[in-house]
């Protein structure tokens, strides 16, 4: 019998608590051995969709089929799944090797077997002669490689990290990334991971699901989901970008910022309203005049790799980066390739000039590491739509 | 000068609180049956003390009575925290009240509301009598809110996850209950274990609307021999019983968990 590609499926899946919905319309498949990523900013759903699938959750409505079973009426000790929890749950009367061992001695291992297999997680996770210790003698990365042995001891078919690296520091985050992406590879099981930070779903996902209010915006590859934002929400929490009003003349020809502009899109109506997202790595600066657009250099600041420039164009205030300095006051021309002009149908969140302030700072991010400004899209849209 | 004046202040108000029971053990020792006058230094009282065998009953009640209300008061107490810890909403502050009513209610009401209880149920059961049994009863119950409330705090603060990090890794409901939740809320329920048998040795009112006629625990007796007439042996009983409490008390709050799995902690690094 051939293996099913996908593990996990979620269907329709609903879920309301009290009067308040919290997922509506999920509808996702989880491959054989991929590392999934549900991205999202708080409270958009994420850890209720991991929970759910954890079993720690009913859903209200929709299906849970592992492997082809439906496994809505498994209890979370009947799953094969296991979970590292955000603060990672570690039992603290117990020392690292119990912690370890526990998944084992419930299922009542053979002790030799027990033993043999807590020295192979300690050394999976880097933890080899820890054994002994309190887990509340450890430091916080240490406490999340414990957690992470003791899920993977088990071996489950699907280990499900509800943003595992939370509470690290930035470089530990880092080295941490790299070590679970290498593990996955490994060993072969299917990882679920939940995450807030756009960065680390990008650099480790196989397959990226971004979430917002209960309901799923895009799935894709990385790269998908970075270069064909499939709509504002998506553009905006991925990266950084330029994000303008437009219309579709016809197809392969967009005008946007008072100008027309050839692009690679077709499929729409003959000038429907659109939604233009550049990056700002795919803006050209060259010298005024010709057909570019024409700037005025407002704010440069030097990131290291590259100069961030903001450009004011037409009333619109653009973000570029480029390795080229130009002084502040410079009035510069912009070009952009057709293939860089990325044209979105219009959405819910097409009004929007910024996430909800609160909501960016739950997540932990201010909004101009996201890319997002206030200044008036408003404006740039009165002066690119007729 | 303030520091001088706080400490002056603090010798006042302990003299206050302390000065009748130093009283009571000092003249505990008195050789004359005077409470006024001091005739010199016995331990008669003491002796005539182990010498009475009502006195000896009283103190073995007091004692069992204790322990046994204590233990069940622990049973159902745990249990229900457990309970109550997973409730939500209305329902929850509710039962919480209700918890806490015997806790601020005084014991008189608490006695008296016993004892019209146990009358009327005496009617439909003419077999039995106020005794034992009804003291045990009383006891337990005014236990149950002390040990709910010593274990409610420690379920809170109990990481919600480390149940279903139990539940993720194999247990059923029970097992995960008993191997995890048990472990971390044991220093409460230890706790509340001796508050309950400290409140059941202290009790006297509920005790004697509660107890019969044969039974006495030790501060009944006192009570009783206190009103047929000044004896010094009271006074030794009462300094025990000071001692006594003084001591579980501090045995209480010695009780420190965390110092104590540091300790363990320690011992296991040592092993390695």
């Amino acid at each position: 019998m051939n293996e099913r590609e996908h593990l996990i499926d979620l269907v329709d899946i609903e879920k309301t608590f009290g009067t308040s919905t919290v997922l509506s319309n999920i509808n996702l498949f989880i491959r054989r051995n991929e590392f999934l990523t549900l991205l999202g900013p708080s409270g958009c759903g994420k850890t209720t969709t991991l929970r759910i699938i954890g079993g720690f959750e009913r859903p209200t409505r929709g299906d849970v089929i592992f492997d082809g079973k439906s496994i809505l009426n498994l209890p979370p000790y009947k799953r094969q799944v296991n979970t590292v929890f955000q603060k990672y749950a570690l039992f603290p009367n117990m020392n690292v090797a119990e912690n370890i061992a526990f998944g084992l001695k419930i299922k009542k291992a053979d002790s030799r077997y027990i033993k043999r297999r807590i020295e192979e997680m300690l050394k999976l996770v880097n933890l080899s002669g820890y054994d002994k210790r309190q887990v509340t003698s450890l430091s916080g990365g240490q406490q999340q490689r414990v957690a992470i042995a003791r899920a993977l001891v088990n071996e489950p078919s699907v280990l499900l990290l509800d943003e595992p690296l939370g509470a690290l520091d930035l470089k530990l985050r880092k080295e941490m990334q790299m070590e679970l992406k290498n593990m996955q590879k490994k060993l072969g099981i299917t990882f679920i991971y939940v995450t807030h930070d756009q960065e680390e779903a990008l650099t480790m996902s196989d397959t990226i699901c971004v979430m917002n209010a209960g309901v799923i915006q895009q799935m894709g590859r990385p790269e998908d989901i970075y270069n064909e934002p499939q709509n504002v929400f998506v553009a905006k929490f991925i990266g950084e970008n330029n994000i303008l009003d437009g219309v579709m003349r016809d197809d392969f020809w967009v005008e946007f910022a008072g100008k027309n502009f050839v692009c690679v899109d077709k499929g729409f109506a003959r000038d429907e309203a659109v939604d233009i997202v550049i990056r700002p790595e795919d803006i050209a600066i060259v010298a005024p005049g010709g057909d570019n657009l024409a700037g005025v250099v407002r704010n440069v600041t030097f990131k290291g790799v590259h100069y961030e420039m903001l450009i004011e164009s037409a009333g619109f205030v653009w973000k570029a980066h480029s390795t080229v300095m130009s002084q502040s006051g410079q009035e510069v021309g912009m070009r952009i390739a057709p293939d860089l002009i990325h044209v979105m149908r219009k959405s819910e969140y097409s009004f929007i000039d910024a996430l909800p302030e609160t909501l960016v700072e739950r997540a932990g991010l201010s909004n101009a590491e996201r890319g997002v400004y206030t200044m008036p899209v408003g404006v740039a849209a009165s002066s690119a739509t007729h | 000068m303030i520091r001088l004046l706080k400490k002056i202040y603090l010798a006042v108000m302990l003299l206050f609180m302390y000065a009748p029971i130093a009283v009571l053990i000092v003249y505990s020792f008195n050789a004359s049956r005077s409470r006024s006058v001091w005739g010199g230094f016995t331990l008669d009282w003491y002796a005539q003390l182990l010498r009475d065998k009502s006195i000896q009953r009283a103190l073995s009640t007091t004692l069992s009575l204790a322990f046994l209300s204590a233990l069940l008061a622990t049973i159902i107490g745990a249990a229900a925290a457990v309970g109550i810890h997973s409730m939500r909403g209305a329902f929850k502050k509710t039962v919480l009240a209700v918890t806490n009513i015997p806790v601020i209610m005084p014991d008189i009401v608490m006695g008296l509301s016993l004892l019209v209880l146990y009358t009327y149920l005496f009617h439909f059961f003419p077999g039995i009598k106020l005794g034992y049994g009804t003291l045990l009863v009383s006891h337990t119950t005014f236990n149950i809110p002390y040990v709910i409330l010593s274990v409610l705090p420690k379920l809170k603060q109990l990481d919600p996850n480390l149940y279903e990090a139990a539940l993720d890794l194999g247990c059923t409901p029970i097992k995960g209950f008993f191997k995890v939740v048990l472990q971390e809320i044991t220093s409460a329920i230890v706790t509340g274990a001796m508050l309950a048998f400290t409140m059941s040795l202290d009790d006297f009112i509920v005790s004697y609307f509660t107890k019969g006629d044969g039974d006495n625990t030790l501060s009944t007796i006192i009570y009783s021999m206190a009103r047929r007439g000044v004896n010094p042996k009271i006074n030794a009983l009462s300094a025990i019983m000071f001692v006594a409490v003084l001591l579980l008390l501090y045995v209480i709050n010695s009780f420190d968990p965390s110092k104590a799995q540091k300790a363990n902690g320690l011992g296991l690094e040592g092993e390695s």
